[in-house]
């Protein structure tokens, strides 16, 4: 009967071809809207490593001006480290399981053919990067921690520019020039594109942003004078007593990113206490002027701290939900107003023998079948919407893709919301008595 | 095979209560061809749709092969409309944008019927009204008596016990009326019961027993039980 039912629903949708698109129209707009605004919201509040996220943690230590607010939470305290801080922590024995030390650099990639050289965004970090956050290898390894304390000049390349230097083959062994100087590749990673990119995710932006096709050792990045690419903030000049280089990695800036890898709350807290006890330590010789402010956060309190879904963003979810609540009643409109035309089939189909119910199956089905097709012209507008966000903000273009769970809700929800828009209708047609409407035919 | 005992019919509205049937006591006996006749508004068409169970009494007991359907829920009213009764219309009711077997196949899809057997019905019903060549046209394409022959073809395709058609003929020019009515008799001869509303005293004429209804009660005002005796005098209509 389900069959039959569809027959008869695509049937009379051809028979009232504006009416239908216009239902199709409006619920498409709706679900349109609303999965462009719900996708990305969805997208940014994710879990971008959801086996790990609770045994991640950013690490805050508010080194800042003492004049300053006073610090009420995390989210006072600027996200990043200074180089010294980073590179004691790197280099201690803490309780950590792991931790790594990071910032976001650059250099120019000169090719072995002879295609014109290009900027590359580098992350320069530890070994202990990839292990941390399982960043996916197709050849190769992350380099070692004796390359770390050596500055080897050595990287691991991202697939894309794997496909791009070497034709996509293992170019373990092979090397690269950044600068003036060659690099070994150790190895290459295959896609990987946390969203939101919660490693280095201080601003939505940069949360959004494409990850690194280049690593490199953090040592070797700073003794190449690789520069920070990213927010570099400071409350005092550097000391200008020192060579500029050394003044600014002894300063009270803060640019490196700090991550450490605790697996029980015993750890936590054993971390935390280490913290507490360093900057102590540091207050003693006139750093730290400010009350002890350490901060730890997993990664979905870090998406929380960096503000990652902005209430902008919520905001927008809830606005487009209600336009879809606004074209979904006037899908009712128009639904009222095409079944109610239908009273003398519906009258006739009663008087051969439909029950109400078969009635009211019937007519869901219709409904159902323009969930579906609405449902498809939301996707449709959703992608063109998420294209659109895409070219008015930088950084959103790993949100337009709608994924299947996406696709599914969009579809579904249409149904729902078509069916939900069409049960009065639907109730109301198979309530009509046959009778008065046979006649009138 | 169909009996109405003092069948009533009220209709009310907050200012209106307009009884449509009063006290109505009827039969119909299996392999009967009856007319009802009867003024505009005088309570014909409430007639059938009690007795095809579109409606429900307001009192009174109606007997369908001696089941009282006065008071069935709207399920079991629609599988006995379903099973029992075949409905012919004056506007003939096709749908338009579905062929000649679909429209044919309407009742026959409330059944439990297989595909093949529904298929057989409906070529079967198509040939007995001469339009078996004709099942992928669309009612737009045929003449009015060939649109009422599909009607009575849809009507007949799931065998019912008894056939309603309230003016069949209304919408035909007089050479269709007769034919549509040669065909309905070939029916009735071949064992199936009409009950036929109408206002034309010919075709009245035509039918074994003549019911007037007057004001919402009946009388029978049939002379003879044959056929085609009936005095034109005696159909006040």
């Amino acid at each position: 009967m389900f069959s039959y039912y569809v027959r008869l629903a695509l049937a009379s949708i051809r028979r009232t071809p504006v009416m239908s698109a216009l239902m199709v129209l409006a619920l498409g707009l709706g679900i349109g809207a609303f999965m462009t605004t719900f996708t990305v919201y969805y997208l940014m509040s994710g879990d971008p490593i959801p086996h790990k996220s609770d045994v991640l943690f950013a690490v805050q230590l508010d080194n800042w001006d003492p004049n300053d607010d006073p610090t009420e939470s995390a989210k006072d305290v600027n996200p990043q480290l200074t180089y010294r801080d980073g590179t004691y922590l790197m280099n201690a024995d803490t309780p950590a399981t792991r931790q790594v030390h990071m910032y976001g650099t650059g250099a120019v990639l000169v090719p072995e053919n002879e295609e014109s050289p290009s900027e590359e965004r580098i992350r320069a970090t530890w070994n202990t990067f990839f292990e941390m956050f399982d960043v996916p290898f197709i050849y190769g390894q992350a380099w070692s921690r004796l390359d770390d304390e050596d500055r080897a000049s050595v990287v691991v390349i991202g697939r894309e520019l794997n496909e791009t230097l070497f034709n996509g083959e293992n170019s373990v062994g092979r090397s690269i020039q950044l600068n003036d100087g060659f690099f070994q590749v150790v190895g290459v990673i295959d896609h990987w594109q946390p969203v939101p990119r919660f490693y280095h995710a201080d601003g939505t932006s940069r949360a959004l942003a494409d990850t690194e096709q280049i690593y490199a050792p953090m040592n070797r990045a700073i003794e190449l004078e690789w520069t920070p690419w990213g927010n570099t903030n400071c409350w005092k000049s550097p000391d200008e007593d020192l060579p500029p280089l050394e003044g600014f990695l002894q300063s009270e800036c803060v640019w490196t990113q700090f991550w450490a890898e605790l697996e029980t709350p015993h750890q936590v807290a054993d971390y935390k206490d280490f913290l507490d006890n360093y900057v102590r330590e540091q207050k003693e010789i006139g750093r730290f002027e400010r009350p002890l402010n350490n901060f730890i956060s997993d990664v979905m309190e870090w998406m929380e701290v960096n503000e990652i879904v902005r209430n902008d963003n919520r905001v927008l979810v809830r606005l487009s939900f209600l336009f879809l609540l606004v074209c979904v009643l006037n899908t009712v409109g128009l639904l009222m107003a095409k079944f109610m035309g239908k009273g003398g089939e519906v009258a006739l189909r009663r008087a051969m023998g439909a029950s109400r119910r078969a009635v009211f199956q019937q007519n869901l089905v219709e409904v159902g079948l323009i969930g579906v097709l609405g449902g498809i012209a939301g996707t449709g507008l959703a992608w063109l919407g998420l294209r659109a966000v895409e070219s008015m903000y930088q950084g959103y273009q790993h949100l337009v893709h709608l994924d299947p769970v996406m696709l599914a809700t969009a579809i579904i929800t249409a149904i729902l919301f078509a069916v939900l828009a069409g049960m009065y209708p639907v109730w109301r047609v198979s309530r009509l008595a046959p009778a008065s409407l046979l006649k009138t035919q | 095979m169909l009996k109405m005992s003092q069948v009533s019919k009220v209709y009310r509205t907050e200012l209106v209560e307009t009884h449509a049937l009063r006290e109505l006591d009827l039969h119909v006996e299996e392999g009967e061809f009856v007319a009802i006749t009867g003024p505009s508004g005088s309570g014909k068409t409430t007639f059938l749709n009690i007795a095809g169970l579109l409606e429900a009494p307001s009192s009174g007991v109606y007997l369908l092969d001696g089941e009282d359907v006065s008071a069935l829920n709207d399920k079991r009213r629609s599988r006995i409309r379903n099973q029992k009764v075949g409905f012919i219309f004056q506007s003939f009711n096709l749908i338009p944008d579905l062929n000649l077997a679909d429209n044919v196949d309407v009742p026959l899809r409330y059944r439990d019927w297989s595909g093949v057997k529904r298929r057989r019905a409906i070529g079967d019903m198509l040939d007995m009204v001469g339009l078996g060549s004709r099942q992928n046209y669309l009612p737009s394409q045929l003449s009015g008596g060939q649109q009422q022959r599909v009607a009575i073809a849809r009507a007949l395709a799931g065998k019912p016990r008894f056939l309603l058609a309230d003016e069949p003929t209304g919408n035909l020019d007089s050479e269709m009326a007769a034919s549509v009515m040669d065909l309905l008799r070939t029916i009735n001869d071949e064992g199936t019961t009409i009950v036929m509303v109408t206002h034309d005293p010919d075709l009245a004429r035509q039918a074994h027993r003549n019911i007037h209804i007057l004001d919402g009660r009946g009388s029978d005002i049939t002379l003879s039980s044959a056929p085609n005796v009936m005095p034109l005098e005696a159909v006040r209509v």
